[in-house]
């Protein structure tokens, strides 16, 4: 077990707490790096799936798991980042401008999107954004001057400072790039006084007011930079499938996209990323199971969907905390064996709020 | 004397057809705690989500060091040096304390969302000041042991504590305590007693308290307001308070009920 010796308040300020956390990420860092030499390239392909998708996390579980705003539109951002991405391409803006736009014109839609945040809370909010992922849907259907309509687009190859990225490898690194700047853009927003102001809306919107926390505006901020993170893993999407159209960004991804970060973990950084990871895993081992599972249960239209359902209540009733709570209870229990005792996590219940101002 | 730090002038706020505050007026002078007490339904509470501009009031306004506040947003409210705690504890409960603490230090960050993003020098130095002002805060409460810990884990007595504590971190003017011994036990309250003793000599906030316990009240109050169905039944100090026979009668119920 290891115990910290703190001496500095820049010690709590550090991204990595002390050198045993240098080291691991060091080495995992490495190993990623050396993937694609090591693994064949289907793999590396479904390893930039979960780059994206934990891009995606990310920017869901700022909203969802940090700020306590659930989306159920996010499919919507990530049509909105892939659409932009693919028109500018067309137009030959070069890649690093296009990425950026799409995280802007999708952070842009996050504001108006969040409007309705500032004067509706909970299931209300959820409809509305809800509502915001039809629209989307039908508009991206209906507007085939820029999306192509029902018959998609097809994007052209992609190449960075004159570097054509015409291999997994390359995407692959590309996207993992992008993956750990989002990833210490989030982890440097929530040792902030911004990330802080977040997690106090969403654990007491009247303390935050109270506090100084204009909530309108953390909330657009929330809701803004969700989106544009989305709207980053969109233009990654659009690249990684070469063809987008409107059947890829429904309603029924939105709720997958959700689904993945409350089995992942609500409220961290690593339960998008084991969200992600857990996700694409799934579909591959589903995927296989099909070829084993007798033709009556295998070939069922349905079972993707009926095992993730099956995944999500087991994670509300079992634990809570999803993947990231496992994962926590697993490593203490390895640093500290063998002391772990059953039920260290079990918190006490809160106690009820019988006078709560609405 | 000097100017009253808060003033309300004929206070009346209407719920549909019932009048939880009518027409209620009162000083409060720096350096002193004043208690606000009633049975319940009286308004005391009401008055503070007034003040911290929850509820806008329907007539009469509040004047905080010669401004009026009640048109204000409630998160400009702590801006002005108006800190509160709640009655039902209002903590984030799925973050450490010293979090707690420093959420209440947000008011004076200078960075913007995109400097938090990058973390840019600049926030690192405010983030430095903000802890170093959180620790004089967990020093003066002797919370250096539940610094790290999250605040669902903590037993109620000790979240009673640190949302006092978090109030405390926006170096206040003013500091609205909201029924600061409901849910302690003795001991307790008698440590509460003390802390505010310290906040009002050391610290030199005033304070306004809602309470129930008059032991707690008589102790540490300099004035005390009666309140009974939003209205003003008498102010005075605590002895004086607890012989008005209006009082009495609101607690009681009179002869004739």
């Amino acid at each position: 077990m290891r115990f910290l010796f703190k001496t500095h308040y820049e010690q709590d300020l550090e991204l990595f707490k002390h050198g045993g956390q240098k080291f691991w990420y060091g080495l995992l860092l490495l190993a990623l790096a050396a993937a694609p030499m090591v693994f064949p390239e289907y793999f590396i392909s479904q390893l930039v799936f979960v780059w994206i998708y934990s891009v995606v996390g990310l920017g869901l579980m700022l909203l969802v798991g940090f700020t306590g705003q659930v989306s159920l539109g996010h499919a919507a951002f990530l049509a909105m980042g892939a659409y932009t991405e693919a028109y500018l391409q067309q137009r030959g803006w070069p890649f690093l401008f296009s990425l950026a736009s799409a995280a802007v014109v999708a952070g842009l839609t996050g504001i108006v999107v969040g409007l309705p945040a500032l004067r509706v809370k909970g299931i209300y909010l959820s409809i509305a954004t809800l509502a915001f992922g039809f629209i989307v849907e039908e508009a991206v259907t209906r507007a085939d001057g820029i999306t192509g309509g029902n018959s998609g687009i097809t994007l052209g190859s992609l190449e960075i400072f004159g570097l054509p990225i015409n291999s997994e490898t390359r995407f692959y690194y590309v996207s993992l790039f992008i993956l750990i700047l989002c990833v210490l853009g989030v982890m440097n927003l929530m040792r902030s006084p911004t990330g802080r102001a977040f997690v106090a809306i969403r654990d007491s919107e009247i303390s935050a007011q109270s506090m100084g926390i204009h909530l309108a505006r953390y909330k657009t901020i929330a809701f803004a930079l969700s989106a544009a993170l989305t709207g980053i893993a969109g233009a990654l999407y659009a690249h990684k499938l070469r063809f987008i159209s409107p059947e890829q960004f429904t309603i029924l991804q939105s709720i997958e996209l959700l689904i993945m970060i409350v089995i992942g973990g609500l409220g961290s950084i690593y339960g998008a990323i084991f969200g992600a990871a857990f996700w694409i895993l799934a579909q591959q081992l589903i995927v296989t199971a099909k070829d084993w599972l007798p033709p009556a249960i295998g070939q069922q239209t349905g079972l993707q969907p009926t095992i993730f359902g099956i995944f999500l209540v087991a994670v509300v009733l079992f634990e809570p905390l999803g993947i990231y709570g496992m994962w926590l209870k697993m490593r203490t229990f390895l640093e500290i064996f063998p002391f772990y005792r059953k039920g260290m996590f079990r918190r006490q219940k809160s106690y009820m709020k019988s006078e709560r101002l609405k | 004397m000097t100017a009253p730090l808060l003033q309300a002038q004929n206070v009346s706020i209407q719920f549909g057809g019932v009048k939880a505050v009518n027409g209620v007026s009162f000083e409060v002078w720096p350096h002193e705690v004043f208690s606000m007490i009633g049975p319940n339904g009286a308004g005391k509470t009401t008055i503070f989500n007034i003040i911290s501009s929850l509820y806008k009031p329907s007539a009469g306004r509040v004047i905080f060091e010669g401004e009026a506040i009640s048109h204000l947003g409630a998160y400009e409210i702590a801006r002005l040096g108006i800190a509160r705690t709640f009655q039902n504890i209002e903590l984030f409960e799925h973050a450490t304390v010293l979090q707690n603490l420093l959420v209440g230090r947000h008011c004076q960050r200078h960075s913007s969302w995109w400097q938090d993003l990058l973390f840019t020098p600049r926030v690192r130095r405010t983030e430095l000041q903000f802890r170093r002002h959180a620790e004089e805060v967990i020093e003066f409460l002797d919370l250096q042991h539940y610094r790290d810990s999250m605040v669902i884990n903590l037993p109620y007595g000790v979240r009673k504590v640190v949302e006092l504590g978090r109030a405390l971190a926006m170096r206040p003017k003013l500091l609205l305590l909201d029924e600061p011994s409901s849910g302690l036990n003795v001991e307790e309250t008698e440590e509460m007693g003390f802390w505010i003793d310290d906040i009002k000599n050391d610290l030199g906030i005033t304070v306004i308290m809602v309470e129930h316990d008059m032991g707690l009240v008589s102790r540490v109050s300099d004035r005390v307001l009666a309140l009974n169905q939003g209205e003003v039944l008498t102010l005075g100090t605590a002895a004086e308070v607890q012989a008005h026979p209006g009082v009495i009668e609101a607690y009681l119920g009179g002869a004739d009920d």
